[in-house]
């Protein structure tokens, strides 16, 4: 039974014969089993996705597109997506994570928008206790430097989790955020009957056959190793030409249609851009330059050799499409044409090797109910206790800014060029969210953020979900932007089983609650299911990268103290009721993983956000930093290391280490708190060199900063 | 003053030198293949990664047509900046003495670093004043600046020891501290830090003007 060890039931077999009204040859197997993989055809998910919101007032490019895009500044447009390269990186983490950001940045210049930033979500094993993990965080993050700083693409932020669930299975998430002028936009609708068919870029070789089916879309295992060769390699030189040429080969305007080669590589670019234009393809494998002889026609259509493109031209522009390639060094072939057939015909030469329906390929793969059930028993268990539960509040802090989770990322952003393009108004560190000046637009700068705490969306999906929109949100409020767009990755295990089911059905739900109260579209995304291994699934993990726009880059907000003096004051919603659950310290403590997590008032914390967004653009605050992971204590510390200043505050009545989302610590002139009437409640002032927290004894901020930095690199030894 | 910056495949940083030249005066892109400087008062062979820095760092990168010509255009006395990827390829290129090296944590390093200026008397840093500081950014993996202790001895001695990493500054290891080298006559400088990403205070500092304001007050030959 070859369909079922290329992953397609029984029934999805039979389908296909009906489709087809024929049993498949191997090269229709091939195609279908790439296409109908969760990976290509969402099966799975697809239905779930459709209730998420894509309406918005600065929508461009909503989902179906190789990325959306947004309305910012006067006239240009900020295309994003995020996408997963887990099991690659999982099995090899320094080529799996660099072509996890190779493929991303295809996708955004795909529509023709030049990248400027890309960030990254990584989720790995307990560094403390696992050399395994340890290696695949080197290796993981090597591997998006190596590929990120080689093509000249500035990596501005991006978040780094440890939890003992992704100890088999980590995550390596990489989200790309490009800019085109709003009216140079491409799509990659495949028109014209008897326009040429260009494949440009890198030679097709055996690499990741079958990348897409194999490893995306089973779970991991035994024998993980012998997976090797279904990852593929990245080449970022070959992909920086490939960048030029494709931004050259739009703006000269030769080109009808282009898309990258990701994943099923030839079979699904090709099916797409025809299935989008409703028209068919005929290509002709043996024209398609090769990087070993002697390629079967199936493994040519399915490679996924990185770096390559494919785009449609009309005729009479060919030479002059071949040119530019040529000036590029880079590998042009005609390799097929567009026709009226609605079919993809695969030849070899002149034998036709397969013959296929678009439509079936693309749009008829079944999608599947979810049998949603929560599950009766713990999924996860407890975290191991690293902290004594007697500690004082100071000694608690320090172990908490020191922690996996909390310490400082200094390590792994500094393999990271955060400023090529010398845009980067707010670098890692500096702020809640990275901030990047627009051209030649009087000011107006983008913010990014990228979050999601799986640890939290375990202990209750829905609400664990509507926090990562949230964080995001206040995030960008932070720096001073007002969210314009959101894309997600949806890092969840197998759907075919129920509690994983129930996890992903709340978890969409909480999102689109969150989307739709914040009027945030969902512009696009990308589904990772089936990341289990031995011991289990991991964390429910929806990440979510947001984009936004703020008025004026020199007011961009900052999260560190900036003068002696200074008001400190919780800007908090009124509904902000932080809870021990599922928090940074109950994890340190070996607590087990457990909701409710507080409820989030949504209509109210959109205000509180638009509230904190006007004081950092006025100028009104001097700081302002998002209270999350470690409660307020732990913001409090962070505010203090990035500024260098101390602060004494006053704490009574407040949980220094409960987690919640609501609330801000601002600092500003006490005048300028007035504007926030009742939601400000002043704490105290910025002022010495240690964080005084009354009744606890002072910590100073050289100690907090040397936990801080020293945290994870003492972990990796 | 008219400005060239030289676009090799895989050049990154080509784009903000261009834009950064441009404020102190004109500046435009030379292409890797064609022998021609379109009659420009200096070069900036930018930062990057030339040809995949595939070889070794720079070493494709100098038998570039253009480099020919930007040799020549040294050798008589024009101006000539090489940064980060630039430095390496003009060191591969023997118009500047030394060759760098794999950062000694062999790891790729993004960092604000502090630079003291040793020679302010250099085409390229008479803006500057003996001993000032520069906030600079640096990135490379390959940065860490080496020669036989003789040329060190020689290359200090004629002054051609530009730039220094300020103390607790020196990253990557660098032989004596050193960040940036002119030849012996001073119209060619290497450095690894990135004038061109220090230009304006909204993305951190704006000290690398300085050194291409010191080339536009050089008056064109």
């Amino acid at each position: 039974m070859r369909h079922r060890e290329l992953g397609l039931s029984d029934a999805e077999y039979e389908l296909i014969v009906e489709k087809l009204g024929r049993e498949p040859n191997g090269v229709e197997l091939a195609v279908f089993s790439l296409m109908w993989s969760e990976h290509c055809g969402y099966k799975h998910s697809r239905r779930l996705l459709r209730t998420l919101p894509t309406e918005g007032p600065r929508m461009i490019l909503g989902p179906g597109e190789n990325a959306g895009a947004v309305a910012v500044g006067e006239r240009l447009a900020c295309a994003f997506k995020v996408e997963s390269h887990n099991h690659p990186s999982a099995v090899e983490p320094f080529q799996g994570a660099a072509t996890g950001v190779g493929g991303i940045l295809r996708d955004v210049f795909a529509i023709g928008a030049r990248p400027v930033a890309i960030l990254d979500s990584l989720r790995f094993g307990e560094v403390a206790d696992s050399p395994r993990s340890r290696y695949l965080l080197e290796h993981a993050v090597a591997g998006i430097g190596h590929y990120g700083n080689s093509i000249g693409v500035a990596t501005v932020g991006g978040e780094i989790y440890f939890e003992g669930p992704y100890e088999q299975n980590c995550l390596v998430n990489a989200m790309c955020v490009g800019l085109i002028d709003r009216d140079k936009l491409i799509r990659s609708a495949a028109a014209g009957v008897g326009n040429v068919l260009v494949l440009f870029g890198a030679r097709t070789g055996r690499d990741g056959i079958g990348g897409a089916s194999v490893l995306a879309s089973a779970e991991l295992g035994e024998g993980d190793a012998a997976k090797r060769p279904s990852v593929q390699i990245g080449d970022p030189f070959e992909e920086k030409k490939l960048l030029e040429c494709s931004l050259e080969l739009l703006d000269r305007e030769l080109l009808v249609a282009l898309q990258d080669l990701g994943a099923a590589g030839l079979t699904s670019s090709s099916s797409e851009m025809a299935a989008k234009g409703d028209v068919g393809v005929d290509i002709d494998v043996r024209r398609v330059p090769l990087r070993e002889a002697h390629m079967e026609p199936f493994e040519v259509m399915i490679s996924e050799s990185q770096e390559r493109m494919l785009c449609v031209v009309a005729p009479e522009r060919l030479d002059a499409v071949l040119a530019v390639c040529a000036k590029w060094e880079v590998n042009a072939t005609a390799i097929g044409e567009v026709t009226a057939t609605r079919r993809l015909r695969v030849f070899d030469g002149d034998e036709l090797v397969g013959d296929l329906p678009v439509t079936a390929l693309v749009a008829e793969c079944p999608a599947y109910d979810l049998e949603p059930q929560p599950p009766a028993t713990p999924l996860y268990p407890a975290p191991p206790a690293r902290l004594n539960g007697a500690a004082g509040a100071g000694d608690t802090l320090l172990e908490l800014v020191a922690s996996a989770n909390l310490a400082s990322r200094r390590w792994a952003f500094e393999q990271y060029d955060w400023l090529v393009g010398s845009r980067t108004v707010r670098r890692p560190e500096q702020a809640d969210a990275a901030v990047l000046v627009l051209e030649d637009e009087d000011g107006t700068a983008i913010a990014l953020s990228i979050d999601g705490n799986g640890r939290r969306v375990a202990a209750d999906p829905y609400r664990g979900a509507v926090e990562a929109v949230l964080e995001c949100s206040a995030n960008l409020a932070c720096v001073g932007a007002e969210p314009l767009g959101l894309t997600n990755c949806l890092n969840f295990g197998n759907p075919e089983k129920p509690h994983i089911a129930w996890q992903l059905t709340r978890a969409v739900a909480g999102l689109g609650d969150a989307c739709r109260a914040l009027g945030v579209p969902v512009v696009g995304g990308n589904v990772s299911l089936y990341n289990e291994g031995g011991e289990g699934p991991i964390y429910p993990t929806p990440v979510v990268g947001m984009v936004g726009e703020l008025p004026d880059a020199e007011r961009s907000g900052a999260l560190g103290f900036a003068r002696e003096g200074d008001a400190v004051a919780v800007v908090a919603a009124a509904s902000w009721a932080p809870s021990p659950a599922a928090s940074e310290l109950a994890k340190l403590r070996g607590e087990p993983i457990e909701g409710p997590l507080p409820i989030a008032e949504l209509g109210e914390l959109r205000a509180l956000h638009a509230a904190v967004r006007r004081g950092v653009r006025s100028g009104a605050l001097r700081s302002a930093h998002d209270v999350a992971e470690g409660g307020l204590a732990v913001a409090l510390a962070e505010c203090c290391i990035a500024g260098g200043l101390g602060a004494r505050v006053d704490l009574s009545g407040l949980e220094p280490f409960a987690e919640g989302p609501g609330a801000f610590v601002v600092s500003a002139p006490p005048e300028s708190l007035a504007a926030f009437g009742a939601v400000a409640r002043i704490i105290g002032e910025v002022g010495g060199d240690a964080l005084e927290i009354a009744g606890e004894e002072p910590v100073s901020v050289h100690h907090l900063a040397r936990a801080h930095a020293d945290g994870l690199p003492a972990l990796l030894g | 003053m008219r400005f060239g910056v030289v676009r090799f495949p895989g050049s990154c940083d080509v784009v903000d030198a261009v834009r950064a030249a441009g404020r102190v005066g004109e500046a435009e892109e030379l292409w890797h293949a064609d022998a021609d400087l379109h009659d420009v008062d200096a070069v900036i062979v930018p930062g990057g990664f030339s040809y995949g820095d595939y070889l070794r760092v720079g070493a494709i990168a100098r038998f570039a047509p253009v480099m020919a010509e930007v040799e020549r255009f040294a050798r008589h006395g024009g101006l000539v900046l090489g940064i980060c990827n630039g430095f390496q390829v003009l060191c591969e290129a023997g118009m500047l003495s030394g060759a760098l090296l794999p950062n000694t944590s062999l790891r790729f390093v993004c960092r604000q670093v502090e630079l003291e200026v040793v020679n302010p008397r250099t085409p390229w840093t008479n803006a500057c004043e003996p001993g000032e500081r520069l906030s600079i950014p640096a990135k490379h993996t390959t940065g860490r600046f080496w020669a036989p202790d003789p040329v060190l001895d020689e290359l200090e001695a004629n002054g051609q020891v530009v730039l220094r990493y300020a103390p607790g500054h020196n990253f990557n290891g660098s032989a004596r501290d050193i960040a940036g080298v002119s030849n012996a006559a001073g119209n060619v400088l290497g450095l690894m830090p990135h004038p061109e990403h220090a230009v304006d205070p909204l993305t951190g500092s704006a000290d690398g003007l300085k050194l291409l304001l010191s080339a536009a007050r050089v008056p064109a030959a």
